[in-house]
């Protein structure tokens, strides 16, 4: 059952329908030990880093999520959260994950925010299973995690290269909408309910 | 490489879809739920409802709508028509609306983009903007082309984006209805003076003006109502089209 850390940085309801639809279980995680009922957690958030970064303090669950050895996965700014920094507002953020996030660059010839449907280039991780290469996600960002090949595991192009996923040990980021991808997306929190 | 979208649009009244919509298998056809979730197993890749309802009822009708159709839907949809305010944006937010496209209200206070962008980030907020060609300038109109302003479309596009608009929403009120295709010259211009995605609107009768205004005005997404709800062009021999002409697409 998945647990979804809910502190107030954005809209669930798109997430919540998205998993109803595939008959997987959720429920909200709002203190420490609401952390230890469920198998899988899922950090969402939309927004601005920095302020939800604020938010997530607020709810003194940071350190408890830092040392979890359950599958968690972070979706967009949820993801950005688990890199170290982000350049929205100069955030120091949890640092489960030795990768920043940066800013779009508009002298690189592209629009911001990052917005619509783009290939994703998966390598093999157990969150991809089932989806081939070039596969299209819905993407909406104005900031972006740098590439790294030690944790990226699916990467794609907008002006540069960047992870459009990330993992370290049990740590899983997505920076695409899995819940907006069409069925892609929904294999994607399929895979991610399946991880042990 | 980023895919350009297609959009098919839809005209709510009462939480119904209107506007004649002929898809063969469809139950109900003025069921949004339905309409929407059909249009996304077509390979839509966004829908835009516009709410056309002018009673006092309309808010709680529409999130209910929006509600029903975020339960079902697995691509990213945005809600416009009466949006005036921060509560109305976050209310259809909360309903699970990805955007929210405004009008009039931002003519009229122009303040509310920056409201919005600041309220719930810039990619929530879609200018739409209405414009016709008089005596030699682009002019918003409001009212659906009724009503002219004295604001040069251009400008206020311009402005719009330094206010923190995400996107906008083109329709060329020459165009529409027309068939004769989109007005390529105008959201070329338009797109060269901003940094921000644009939906093309108006205009579209056939397959090749969907190539043509990739092509020729290099838009974001291209959105049209009457020749996708009347199976006039399908979805799956559009994005055929369109990537044979090298268009990126998702297929």
């Amino acid at each position: 059952m998945i647990g979804i850390i809910n502190y107030g940085a954005g809209n669930i309801f798109s997430l919540t329908a998205a998993l109803d639809r595939l008959k997987v279980e959720y429920g909200m995680v709002n203190t420490k030990a609401d952390l230890e009922k469920y198998s899988h957690i899922i950090i969402p958030g939309v927004g601005h880093a920095g302020a939800a970064m604020e938010k997530l303090k607020g709810t003194g669950l940071i350190e408890a999520i830092k040392k979890l050895s359950k599958p968690v996965l972070g979706i967009c700014v949820g993801m950005q959260l688990i890199t170290e920094h982000s350049e929205e507002g100069d955030a120091a953020l949890l640092s489960i994950v030795p990768v920043r996030t940066k800013k779009f660059n508009k002298s690189l010839n592209i629009k911001i925010p990052h917005m619509g449907w783009n290939a994703v280039h998966p390598k093999n991780n157990s969150l991809f299973e089932g989806v081939e290469d070039n596969t299209q996600f819905y993407f909406v960002h104005s900031y972006f995690i740098e590439y790294n090949p030690t944790f990226d595991i699916a990467s794609a192009n907008y002006g540069l290269k960047f992870s459009a996923a990330v993992q370290k040990d049990n740590f899983y980021g997505v920076q695409f909408h899995p819940e907006k991808s069409g069925k892609a997306g929904e294999q994607i929190l399929k895979n991610f309910s399946n991880l042990n | 490489m980023l895919s350009k979208r297609i959009i098919p649009c839809l005209d709510v009244k009462d939480g119904r879809t209107v506007k004649g919509v002929n898809f063969v298998d469809l139950r109900d056809a003025g069921d949004p739920v339905e309409l929407a979730a059909q249009y996304a197993q077509q390979g839509a890749d966004e829908l835009v409802f516009l709410d056309i309802t002018a009673t006092h009822e309309r808010r709680k009708t529409m999130i209910e709508m929006v509600k029903s159709v975020a339960r079902q839907l697995n691509i990213p949809f945005t809600i416009g028509g009466g949006i005036t305010e921060l509560a109305d944006a976050e209310a259809l937010l909360n309903a699970g609306a990805d955007k929210i496209s405004i009008n009039s209200a931002a003519v009229r206070n122009p303040k509310l983009i920056e409201e919005l962008a600041k309220a719930f980030g810039v990619q929530f907020v879609v200018l739409a903007v209405d414009t016709k060609f008089v005596d030699g300038r682009n002019m918003v109109h409001l009212n659906g082309g009724r009503l002219i302003t004295e604001l040069e479309t251009e400008n206020w596009i311009k402005q719009a984006e330094d206010l923190g608009a995400g996107e906008i929403l083109l329709t060329s009120m020459d165009h529409d209805g027309t068939k004769a295709g989109f007005d390529c010259g105008l959201l070329h211009k338009v797109n060269q003076m901003i940094n921000i995605p644009i939906i093309a609107s108006g205009g579209a009768g056939n397959m090749d003006h969907f190539t043509e205004v990739f092509q020729k005005a290099n838009v974001d997404a291209a959105l049209a109502a009457s020749v996708f709800h009347y199976g006039e062009i399908l979805i799956p021999d559009l994005k055929q089209e369109l990537k044979r002409n090298q268009i990126p697409v998702r297929i």
